[in-house]
């Protein structure tokens, strides 16, 4: 199988805009679920609503599409009723983190063995451009248009704190480091976040001087800086630039976990 | 064996639940009705279910609607401001057609009200509380043998009807401690499987498709949006999004005569009392302290979908008088039904009716 047989082909085009980010994790994800060899009639897939909520109902496995913010909480339904189906959940930085925050911080404590994708384009786009948990500050949306007077989350912190297993961010510019994230999220039993932030040429790029699609990547590209080298730069006393994105495996722990398959 | 048990409503409400074969509760704890999850957290894990206290009642319904997709019959239970909180999800359900028992043991309200204290006020919020139009299966009883033996019902319809079920209980009912028989086997409804080769939304004569469980290759996919037969969103069709919820409003309504549950009482009375719940064992004091063929009784065990042909058994009926915890919510339903008298019984507050107030609306109507 390759990752197109994983696709419902007859629901094709997708309806994310052209430059989306949404179809590179989507492609990582499924290259992942490939790799460690799921079967598709053991797997479903689970999102809340959003853009990139609608991943799973392009994906030939079982999915449930449901209502905004409890993904998580259907989806321990799910596992906790059947622990052999292996679940991934997409959710989006609104969905996650805004309307889904206490399901998200609990699935973290539970550490049910979910493995959740977290497409963080910083922004609403399903709703036409509106400012997000994650909308750095100064970020520029429909509902902040003076920019964003509000502190962001820091999803991976809150995870880690929260207890999850495993906790990894990347960047839709990173597709061999988030594929091996997303592997890794799938092979750690218990709860396993991986957050990718993508670019939204419709909505946050050009409102926020992202002029073209490849010029929020090539930002993506040059301002991560590896949690391991900011680690280094903070036992040298230097300064990590507040605008830097923090990359890579944050956590990876054994906590004892709920709904691993016995 | 058939067992007799001197047992709580809401233990009973979880033993039915045992007995007709739920294996998923998901639930948070709320005064009235606590006792339920208290219980099923003992029983669910000897026997091989899942019991799970959810973050709150949103949650608590999404786990429950999550477990229902892998084909285990799940529940439930709440009160007034959990029922509030779990209305957007209940009309998911509603929408994707997954069976689930929701159980309100109601108390006072509005908002937090009297968490002790009973009441009947959700009854048009279990009707039309999720936005969109739907119908929904609502029971209400009124002994802890009903407790037990509507929860059974409940769970029955719900497979069948793939829709959610209301057992909606009152603070009195759940609280009472009476003798319950509880039988050794119960009649039980599975919910009819999906037939490969179908469409996971297609329906047959009884609008109520085969269900395709999660985990058995069948690749459906679930969604709150307007769907075709497929499962797939085409949220902009009006015929398409007509049809579905012609077809989700049918499927309950069109059965309402066929799966009705009631008692009647002296059909050929003049004067009728129309209960459900806690008020009516004031209305049987009333008929034990005054035998009399012209009092009639209607005691609704299934209050939605409202089966109004069962008002025109009373064929010499003069007026209806409807006792109940609120100000008059199923009152109103009864009366865009008759051209009779519809005499309203408000009671807030938690106490129920005495026997002398209801008689002396009989006295006065006389």
């Amino acid at each position: 199988m390759s990752e197109e047989d994983w696709l419902r082909q007859d629901r094709l085009p997708h309806i994310f805009c052209a430059g989306c980010g949404n179809g590179t994790v989507i492609n990582c994800t499924l290259s992942a679920v490939e790799q460690i060899g799921w079967k598709r009639q053991e797997t479903v897939f689970v999102s809340g609503i959003g853009c990139s909520s609608r991943a799973p109902g392009y994906i030939s496995t079982d999915s449930l599409h449901t209502t905004h913010g409890r993904a998580l909480a259907f989806a321990t339904g799910i596992k906790l009723a059947n622990p052999q189906l292996n679940i991934v959940v997409f959710t989006g930085d609104g969905d996650l983190a805004a309307i889904g925050g206490n399901h998200f911080i609990h699935a973290c404590r539970r550490n049910i063995d979910l493995t959740v994708v977290c497409l963080n384009n910083m922004i609403y786009g399903m709703t036409g451009g509106q400012g997000s948990p994650t909308t750095p500050m100064g970020g520029l949306s429909t509902t902040t248009p003076y920019g964003s007077g509000e502190p962001a989350f820091d999803l991976c912190g809150l995870a880690t704190a929260a207890g999850a297993n495993y906790v990894a961010r990347w960047t839709s510019y990173h597709v061999r480091e988030l594929t091996r994230a997303i592997l890794t999220g799938l092979e750690n039993p218990g709860f396993s976040f991986i957050e990718s932030l993508v670019q939204c040429p419709t909505n946050y790029g050009r409102r926020n001087r992202f002029k073209q699609v490849a010029d929020q990547i090539e930002y993506f590209k040059s301002h991560t800086i590896l949690v391991e080298k900011a680690a280094r730069m903070r036992e040298k006393g230097e300064m990590i630039p507040p605008e830097m994105i923090l990359a890579g495996e944050f956590v990876r722990r054994n906590r004892p976990a709920l709904g691993v398959r016995p | 064996m058939t067992r007799t048990e001197f047992m709580q409503g809401n233990t009973a409400c979880a033993e039915g639940a045992l007995a007709a074969g739920c294996r998923f509760f998901g639930g948070y704890p709320i005064t009235p009705s606590t006792e339920i999850a208290e219980h099923m957290a003992l029983r669910l894990p000897k026997m091989g279910g899942v019991f799970i206290q959810m973050e709150d009642e949103i949650a608590s319904i999404a786990a429950v609607i999550g477990a229902s997709w892998t084909g285990a019959m799940a529940m439930t239970a709440t009160s007034g401001p959990g029922f509030s909180l779990m209305m957007e999800n209940i009309g998911y359900a509603v929408m994707t057609e997954t069976p689930c028992v929701i159980v309100n043991v109601q108390r006072g309200g509005p908002s937090t009200g009297q968490p002790t204290l009973s009441a009947q006020g959700d009854m048009l919020q279990c009707r039309f509380g999720s936005h969109g139009d739907y119908s929904v299966i609502a029971l209400s009883p009124a002994s802890v043998q009903e407790m037990f033996d509507l929860t059974v019902e409940a769970f029955n319809l719900a497979e069948r009807f793939r829709s959610p079920v209301f057992l909606m209980a009152d603070e009195i009912i759940g609280h009472m401690r009476e003798r319950v028989i509880i039988p050794d086997h119960v009649p039980s409804n599975q919910r009819k499987p999906y037939e490969p080769g179908s469409l996971p939304f297609r329906a047959g004569e009884d609008l109520v498709p085969g269900f395709p469980a999660f985990g058995k290759g069948y690749g459906v996919h679930v969604t709150g949006l307007t769907h075709d037969e497929r499962g797939y969103p085409c949220a902009t069709s009006p015929k398409l999004h007509e049809d579905l919820v012609k077809r989700l409003v049918g499927k309950v309504e069109g059965a309402r005569g066929s799966i009705t549950s009631c008692d009647i009482l002296n059909p050929d009375a003049e004067v009728v009392f129309v209960s459900y719940g806690a008020p009516s064992r004031t209305v049987q004091q009333v008929l034990h302290d005054h035998p009399d063929d012209n009092i009639g009784h209607l005691r609704l065990k299934m209050v939605w979908p409202f089966a109004e042909m069962v008002l025109a058994r009373f064929t010499n009926a003069e007026a209806f008088i409807v006792p109940e915890q609120n100000l008059g919510q199923i009152a109103r339903e009864i009366e865009r039904h008759t051209d009779k008298d519809v005499v309203t019984v408000p009671k807030l507050g938690g106490d129920l009716h005495t026997p002398g107030e209801l008689y002396a609306i009989v006295e006065n109507l006389k």
